[in-house]
């Protein structure tokens, strides 16, 4: 019983670092930009947060926690929106491939993203290890009512911003008149575009927002996951991809993506839980959530489920002119 | 009686058949101002003369003979994935695998040299080697083809996913081959008997990689532009609807070259075990799969403008490692500078492709 | 009509088109309460008139009023503020969402959406003119009528009461058709003003109060539909013939090439496109095809050429040496020409299939022969000199055999893919709107190129849309109507009336 509880517990840390990723690269999806800069955006979004954080606390005589915590919210907001506006530019303004620009975003976001927190590890002296604790602490902390409740202790407030993220943008999408015209605008610009909705606009918009909120992916990761510290080992590139895969195993449905990033973090640590493995059979177990985001992208095309479809226009620029 | 039309202030129009020479005076301004602003970027995080830090790049990679073979070799390996996703690209087919294509052929090639570095002379354990690596490679590569040709599924996402397979696959391998035990390494393979390693050319350590590559790079590009095949592979990528009125089978046409592609890209993880590191890891690949898809994008499939696109990549890698190490930055910096130079090239397509026509001035027709 | 006050008035409306006029100073009154049909062939200008009134293009010359203030129509937004809607034929709707949600896509309101209130206002639409629409149901559920049904609730719920549809009853069928009319009319008896773009007589007759006829992008005339007649109309849609001069040689030795029976097609949503088509297309004759646009025509030679997937019938291809017979239905391209049948086509979206725009002149004229010799490379030369040899003989303008042929002008686009379909020295050559913009020189060039294929004793089949032009240049002429043959008419003696009231209806005024 405390197996299945702990194992729960790891799939809702590490699943909340994706489902960030993924609620924001729905969001952008939805507008018909695929944003393969999501690893690179929710590294902007960790480095910027933590040096944020780092700064403040080096700089104020007795930190205090909380305000620690904004100013790593919004440098990792900020940070990660600017990753979007750049992606927004060349592929919007631009028109430049889509896919090409994505992997040039993920290049330069874990570049910029490991240079500073190399350099940051190495100003921290020591051990050679940046450290943020009281932000970090702050971040970790359990929600008071939810000290004493199994599972929920030991999780910090943002495993619950990010449901309350996935909620907040299936209501977006699905129950407001923005999220209707921005879903027309990811399957149709042309008819978008006819019904008077300024499809540019909607674009830009929707990947900056979304780029800001995967950015959060980033920030979970290095203040609750790493704990506040900062490694140059690439986690934040491989939980990146992940989120663009959960994307597509929740079908574009934020709702979806919640129990999906809880059952990618199981899958990926289920390993831990399985007696009897030796190291390298580990490894083969930890392929389970890209073998599953493989099947379910096969049966999606196989069955043709017209709801279950990425958004008809995904990938494509859009040029009024060009009929 | 109503306001006539306002002209917006700037339209965007396509351009047509822009000289060539103009296109690429565009890129290398586009280049220049990449690198001024890196140099900005540079200057604003240690303070230093640009000029010296660029200075310091050119003595990383050409400073002394062997780095400049160093530099050759990774570029080499840089151009053989290019010459890899060439067809791919070409038929309008979205290749993000071949990071893990490259890891297949690295496995496979590191299987070879460890279960038959004994029993083989060098010679035939390279011919094992190559063709072992290339199976897997366009294995890798066929498996998302036949989905995409056969039922539309999204290749893009599937060859992503791919790559993550492949990773845990090079884990699990590391895991089971590790050498010593405990150091979660395989270590350097047949470090004593040096069975399966390239052998020098020419009193060069890497000269077997340049030819190889080249060979690959020129085949490719007489393949493309010269067989009947690659004649096909455009068509497709061009329009379906023209290859289905020709009567060419679309389905096999992206099998086909997905099987090429595969292979290729699982070559160079060949190259990469046998002809550089003489190891493999899930750092085998090192992100070279996603770079040379801008390599291959960037130079519009052909085979002699990648290499250098390739060089000036690998160049700049280099460059900054030689950087780190003198600044006490870390390697990085490169990732950093290529991704501003990338996103300048990208950009800069657009005033290739479009023009801006700004109020007042008649387009002339 | 008297009475009415006319709720738009176009004045002297001119729009062009590079060198083409596709209107000429054409005025029209628009009246309340009452169903306006826009008569006219193919290409007269009907479409491109309304656009201008939906904000789709805007006119180089001439005045709109709308309930007699001037006004200037600049996007799809100002004519729905004005009350207009058009129902384009090619709907704009996005697949996956509800037909609630298509209607209010773009509108302003309120920040939440209430998709409860949204139905509710449909469903009052719906009721008040008879339409059946599932709020709910999502566009790629509904039949192409149900998606029309969307796109006119669209327009009513945005507050329109100018309705324009363009070619509605095309994609119809006869009971769909009859449920659209009867909504027309609660419209016209609810005081909005309906136009109908058709050219379809009985149509005209059955639904319109009104009818004006535009031709060749100028306004001929009007007429109270009560007082007029279908051979007024036509006279009128189709004009005098006009003697175009094109030769036309005596077919020698005609004998059956392709010979269609019983062909019967559906598309991809199941509906029908060709029903039970049978005929013969004979060497050293040229068989013209007359029909309304998208009566079968593309589908017919496509089923020839192997592209078209077919729901049942027989086409087989009389070898002209050994007089041996081959069935082409279930043969890809490549199968069929590796059988020795020498069928060339040119298709008519030249740029999307027939040639590769992007690619150069040569490139485009190995298309056809690429694969010849056992070589794995593929041989440039001949292609190249072909290339050259078309430049030359059909003075196609172009910089150079380098050029990519999307940059040529259609009639040089045209007369490659033409130079490159006839340099395989077909026995069978279908050619489909071969002239569809092209200036008058090189469609001369074409017709004379038809005509030497023929008299060579290539069985020339011939898709066009200017009657006056099937008349002079065509041995004989099918008519196709809504995907059935409705004649087959001698080129020779021809009446250019008679083969147009076969267009619009099976048969012709026997059939009726």
């Amino acid at each position: 019983m405390t197996q299945i509880l702990s194992l729960l517990q790891a799939a809702m840390v590490f699943g909340t670092v994706i489902l960030f990723g993924a609620i924001g690269e729905i969001m952008t999806e939805k507008s018909g930009n695929l944003n393969l800069g999501v690893p690179g955006i929710m590294y902007l979004g960790g480095i910027a947060g933590l040096a944020g954080a780092f700064w403040y606390q080096t700089n104020v005589a007795t930190p205090n926690a909380m305000i620690g915590l904004l100013i790593a919210l919004v440098c990792a907001l900020v940070a990660a929106g600017l990753g979007g506006l750049i992606y927004s530019f060349l592929t919007i303004t631009l028109r430049a491939n889509q896919n090409v620009t994505g992997l040039t975003l993920t290049i330069f976001g874990s570049g910029v993203a490991n240079l500073f927190g190399g350099a940051m590890n190495k100003m921290a002296g020591g051990v050679g290890q940046i450290s943020v604790g009281i932000t970090s602490d702050a971040f970790r902390d359990t929600l008071p009512f939810l000290s004493n409740v199994g599972v929920f202790s030991g999780l910090g407030f943002m495993v619950y911003l990010a449901i309350i993220l996935a909620f907040l943008a299936s209501y977006f999408l699905n129950r407001t008149r923005k999220g209707l015209n921005l879903r027309a605008v990811g399957e149709n610009p042309a008819t978008a575009d006819a019904a008077g909705i300024n499809v540019t606009r909607y674009k830009y918009l929707s990947t900056c927002i979304g780029a800001a909120i995967s950015g959060l992916g980033g920030l979970y990761y290095v203040m609750d996951y790493i704990k506040g510290t900062w490694s140059t080992d690439g986690g934040i590139e491989k939980l990146g991809w992940l989120a663009v895969a959960l994307v597509i195993f929740a079908r574009w449905k934020p709702i979806q993506a919640i129990w999906g990033s809880y059952l990618f973090g199981a899958l990926f640590w289920l390993f831990l839980y399985i007696p009897g493995l030796t190291r390298s059979s580990q490894e083969i177990f930890k392929m389970l959530p890209y073998v599953v985001t493989i099947i379910v992208l096969i049966v999606v095309s196989l069955r043709k489920n017209r709801e279950n479809q990425p958004p008809a226009n995904l990938g494509m620029a859009y040029f009024r002119e060009e009929r | 009686m109503n306001p006539k039309v306002r002209e917006p202030f700037v339209r965007i129009t396509k351009r047509d058949g822009l000289a060539s020479w103009r296109g690429w005076l565009i890129r290398l301004i586009s280049l220049i101002l990449a690198l001024a602003v890196s140099a900005i970027v540079i200057y604003a995080m240690i303070k230093l003369n640009p000029l010296k830090v660029y200075a310091a790049m050119w003595e990383g990679a050409f400073g002394s003979e062997k780095r400049s073979w160093v530099t050759l070799r990774d570029t080499m390996m840089m151009l053989c994935i290019g010459v890899g996703l060439a067809p791919a690209f070409k038929m309008r087919f979205w290749n993000i695998g071949a990071e893990g294509q490259i890891l297949i052929g690295g496995i496979a090639t590191a299987a070879v040299l460890i279960y038959c570095g004994n029993s083989m002379p060098t010679w035939a354990l390279l011919l094992t080697s190559f063709v072992v690596s290339s199976i897997a490679g366009a294995i890798w590569g066929v498996v998302p083809a036949f989905f995409k040709a056969r039922f539309g599924t999204n290749e893009t996402l599937f060859t992503l996913m791919m790559n993550y397979v492949a990773i845990q696959l090079t884990s699990y391998c590391v895991a089971l081959w590790e050498n010593p035990f405990g150091s979660n390494t395989v270590g350097v393979i047949n470090q004593q008997t040096r069975a399966g390693w390239f052998p020098s050319l020419l009193g060069q350590q890497y000269m077997l990689n340049v030819i190889l590559v080249l060979v690959l790079a020129v085949s490719m590009y007489i393949y493309l532009r010269y067989s009947k095949q690659g004649y096909e592979i455009s068509v497709v990528g061009e329009s379906e609807r023209t290859a289905r009125y020709i009567g060419i089978s679309v389905r096999r046409v992206i099998v086909r070259t997905m099987m090429i592609s595969g292979a290729i890209c699982g070559l160079a993880g060949f190259l990469a075990v046998s002809g550089a590191s003489h190891t493999i890891s899930t750092s085998t690949a090192g992100g070279r799969g996603f770079t040379a898809i801008i390599v291959a994008w960037l130079a519009k499939f052909n085979t002699f403008v990648m290499i250098l696109i390739a060089a000036l990549l690998v160049f700049l890698e280099k460059g900054a490692m030689q950087i780190a190490s003198q600044y006490n930055l870390n390697d990085f910096a490169s990732q950093m500078i290529t991704g501003i130079i990338l996103f300048f090239i990208l950009g800069s397509e657009f005033f290739i492709n479009y023009r801006l026509v700004f109020r007042g001035k008649k387009e002339a027709k | 009509m008297e009475g009415a006050k006319a709720t738009v008035c176009m004045r002297e409306i001119t729009k062009t088109f590079g060198s083409t006029v596709a209107n000429n100073c054409v005025c029209l009154d628009i009246n309340k309460g009452e169903i306006l049909s826009l008569l006219g062939e193919n290409g007269s200008g009907k479409t491109t008139l309304m656009n201008m009134l939906s904000g789709i293009y805007y006119p180089d010359a001439g005045q709109i009023f709308v309930n007699g203030s001037e006004v200037s129509i600049r996007s799809p937004k100002d004519a729905f503020e004005l009350g207009i809607g058009m129902i384009h034929q090619h709907f704009k709707l996005v697949d996956v969402l509800s037909a609630a949600e298509n209607i209010i896509l773009g509108m302003p309101g309120n920040g939440r959406l209430d998709m409860k209130v949204v139905n509710e206002k449909i469903l009052n639409i719906c009721s008040l003119y008879g339409f059946d629409v599932d709020p709910k149901q999502k566009i790629y559920d509904m039949s192409v009528s149900q998606k029309q049904t969307v796109e006119i609730v669209k327009v009513l719920y945005r507050g329109a009461d100018i309705l324009i549809l363009d070619e509605p009853t095309a994609v119809l069928t006869p009971q769909e058709t009859d449920k659209l009319f009867a909504v027309l009319r609660n419209m016209r008896n609810d005081g909005k003003a309906v136009v109908i773009i058709t050219h379809k007589l009985h149509e005209v007759e059955e639904l319109s109060d009104r009818v004006a006829v535009l031709r060749h992008g100028q306004y001929i005339g009007e007429m109270v539909t009560k007082d007029t007649n279908a051979a007024e109309m036509t006279n009128m849609m189709v004009g005098r013939t006009v003697s175009l001069n094109i030769a036309r040689p005596e077919p020698k030795d005609p004998k059956p090439r392709i010979v269609v029976d019983g062909l019967t097609v559906r598309d991809i949503d199941g509906v029908k496109k060709l029903s039970n088509v049978s005929f013969a297309a004979n060497s050293g004759e040229i068989l013209g095809i007359a029909g309304i646009s998208g009566c079968g025509q593309r589908e017919l030679l496509e089923s020839i050429a192997g592209l078209q997937l077919v729901e049942s019938g027989s086409i087989s291809y009389i070898d002209p040496e050994t007089g041996k017979q081959v069935e082409l239905i279930g043969k890809d391209p490549r199968t069929i020409s590796t059988l020795g049948v020498a069928l060339s086509f040119v298709p008519e979206d030249r740029l999307g299939m027939g040639l590769v725009g992007n690619m150069d002149l040569t490139d485009n004229m190995m298309l056809r022969s690429f694969r010849r010799g056992k070589s794995m490379f593929a041989d440039r030369k001949s292609p190249r000199s072909l290339a050259e040899r078309v430049v030359n003989e059909l003075e196609v303008v172009t910089p150079g055999i380098t050029t990519p042929v999307r940059r040529l002008s259609g009639g040089n686009v045209q007369k490659i893919l033409v130079g490159r379909e006839i340099a395989c020295a077909p026995t069978v050559l279908m050619t489909a709107y071969a002239v569809r913009g092209l200036d008058i020189n090189s469609s001369y060039t074409i017709y004379d190129l038809l005509n030497q294929q023929k008299e060579k004793g290539v069985a020339v089949i011939y898709v066009g849309e200017d009657l006056d032009v099937l008349l002079e240049l065509c041995d004989r002429i099918l008519i196709l109507c809504g995907g059935e043959v409705s004649g087959i008419v001698p080129g020779r003696g021809a009446n250019k009336r008679e083969v147009g009231m076969m267009m619009t209806k099976l048969g012709g005024e026997a059939g009726k």
